[in-house]
């Protein structure tokens, strides 16, 4: 028995005279890893960012757990266990590592009106952001002001981020892009631990991640869905090899 | 920050002692200059938790000053002192509930739109009460008495005393201060600090960060208010000039001289800012235009304003050092 925990049914995005997604549907279920490919300019990046409330569709629905959320802001979808990552980098540069995570985990439980309280004497925001760190492999840099650190950091602090706000659902746009190949690898394994408890929908161009990880595999180009299936019934996909990922793409 | 914790508290004690001090050897004039200071450092202080810390530029700021001190002068009785229980916290709700209906307009705009709607609402303000009786109009209104502290029979102490009004004015700023101390630490303060740096990864992360600016706005307005308020008792007149754009501006000048982000910058800006006006005036009657230099001297030179001096200072001297 699978749960679907995000729905988009026939969703369509244009900007002016651009459609950047037409007709888009994807279904998200717990304890699968959902892989989105396609060449640059798809249409991924969009789709993410209207599952995630970042912007509004044209057309179409989306669901949550059965409800529909089509009008719902972002921080609404996040509170309700919607997470995401972005393929820019967009974190609190300013402040430390340990800052940037304790305040994504201080947005389970905001306690706004706690004026007389130290943020920082909230133990389970702390804990939070601790496991956090350690998950992504920060450890050790929780002091670091997150905008000196290396590339690769930044984007694993992106991750760390999203973990510490507990979501159900995990929309991460190119996560591991820019990470060195060792702490690629450690995520594409904390992805698949992540997986057993969640639903992920994947942004990746490295195949062999996306082929060793995804339950099933979504194709986009020009802002339409190509094909959607399980990795074997994509690799088999000729019409998808034509498309894009070309014969030399593959090296199975 | 520069100063240990330890140095840092026992500046800010000395601080307080030479201000509580001050009366004892100060004149009549000073003393009410530097109470002018103190309320415009509470002043100064409201304005920086939105641009210091939430990163919302108002320059309308003194609609909520302005608002205060006329609601205080309004409601008081002409031939007898009202009662400082009702008329203080009057003055600061009637500020905060104003912050709160600008607010909910003001805060759908960002930026450059944001300055300008703020703009506009304090000239509204200013309207209001320059061209309509409601307040005197363009001559403004006096406030005949200063309020009472009574409680039943009983007086604790007695504004229209000028020490005892100088002291409560004092003891209004360390309450603000503290105040603010606690507010950033809090929740709700790293918040804003957050959407300061990033309101869009904030809102990703599920703050809807216009009920948080919102709320900054409203305390913001309602210790604005509290420093009209005061301004309105030591003075005993209020007029419309008090809630223009000019003097949006002017303690916009004093958040950036001292040094945005920091209450105590905010209150050296108040202070100093008052200092260089006094000072110049006696020099030369074109003092604006050397107040207008400084401004861009410290803008350009010292971008973390007067705070951020010893820290510079220390910088200067330990690249001297390596030169040895
Ligand atoms: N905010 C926007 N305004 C206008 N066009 C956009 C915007 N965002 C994306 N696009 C366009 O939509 C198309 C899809 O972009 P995107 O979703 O970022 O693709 P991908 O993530 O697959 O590389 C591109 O042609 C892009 O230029
Ligand atoms: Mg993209």
């Amino acid at each position: 028995m699978t749960e679907a925990l995000l729905e988009a049914r026939g969703v369509t995005r244009r900007f002016g005279g651009l459609t950047a997604n037409e007709n888009v549907s994807i279904t998200l279920e717990r304890g699968k890893l959902h892989a989105l490919l396609g060449p640059n300019g798809a249409g991924k990046s969009t789709c993410i960012n209207m599952l995630s409330g970042d912007l509004a569709v044209s057309d179409g629905h989306i669901h949550y757990k059965g409800r529909e959320i089509t009008g719902l802001s972002a921080p609404q979808r996040s509170r309700i266990g919607i997470g995401r990552s972005y393929q820019r980098t967009n974190i609190f540069p300013g402040f430390t590592v340990f800052e940037n995570c304790r305040l994504a985990a201080q947005s389970r439980r905001q306690r706004a009106w706690r004026l007389f309280t130290n943020a920082l004497s909230l133990e389970d925001t702390l804990e939070k952001a601790r496991a956090v760190i350690a998950e992504a492999g920060l450890e050790g840099r929780e002091d670091r002001i997150a905008g000196t650190m290396s590339h690769g950091e930044q984007r694993q602090l992106e991750i760390a981020m999203v973990l510490a706000t507990d979501a159900d659902v995990l929309l991460l746009d190119e996560p591991l892009a820019g990470m060195g190949s060792e702490e690629a690898s450690k995520m594409v394994e904390l992805l698949d631990r992540l997986r057993r408890t969640r639903a992920i929908l994947l942004v990746e161009h490295d195949m062999d991640a996306v082929f060793a990880v995804a339950d099933t595999i979504t194709v986009l180009v020009n802002g339409q869905l190509l094909a959607s299936g399980s990795p074997a019934e994509i690799r088999a996909n000729i019409e998808v090899q034509q498309a894009y990922l070309g014969e030399e793409a593959f090296h199975v | 920050m520069i100063f240990s914790d330890r140095t840092a508290l026992i500046l800010k004690l000395l601080g307080v002692s030479a201000l509580a001090g001050y009366p004892l050897v100060g004149s009549e004039f000073y003393i009410e200059l530097v109470a002018k200071v103190l309320i415009l450092a509470i002043f100064a202080m409201s304005l920086d938790l939105l641009v210091g810390f939430g990163g919302l530029v108002s320059l309308g700021h003194a609609a909520f000053f302005g608002i205060a001190a006329y609601t205080v002068a309004l409601i008081s009785p002409e031939y007898d002192p009202a009662n400082l229980w009702l008329v203080l916290p009057a003055s600061v709700l009637a500020a905060g509930l104003a912050a709160l209906a600008i607010g909910l307009l003001v805060l759908r705009t960002k930026g450059i739109y944001f300055i300008m709607v703020t703009l506009a609402f304090t000239q509204m303000a200013f309207y209001l009460f320059h061209d309509t009786a409601l307040g005197g109009g363009s001559d403004g209104i006096y406030l005949n008495f200063r309020p009472e502290p009574r409680v039943g029979e009983w007086m604790p102490f007695d504004l229209a005393e000028g020490h005892q009004l100088y002291y409560f004015i004092l003891a209004a700023l360390v309450a603000v201060y503290v105040l603010l101390g606690f507010v950033l630490r809090s929740p709700f303060g790293r918040v804003l600090v957050g959407i300061k740096s990033n309101e869009h990864r904030m809102r990703s992360m599920g703050y809807s960060t216009f009920h948080y600016k919102l709320g900054a706005f409203v305390l913001a307005g309602a210790l604005a208010g509290l420093a009209g308020f005061l301004y309105a008792v030591l003075f005993g007149f209020v007029t419309p000039e008090l809630l223009s754009w000019h003097e949006s501006g002017h303690v916009l000048m004093m958040v950036i001289l001292g040094g945005m982000g920091s209450p105590i910058g905010a209150m050296l800006g108040a202070g100093s800012m008052v200092a260089l006006e006094e000072g110049f005036s006696l020099l030369t009657k074109h003092w604006q235009l050397l107040m207008g230099l400084v401004i861009l001297a410290v803008v350009l030179f010292l971008p973390g304003g007067l705070i951020a001096l010893p820290a510079r200072l220390r910088g200067l001297f330990a690249r001297g050092d390596h030169h040895d």
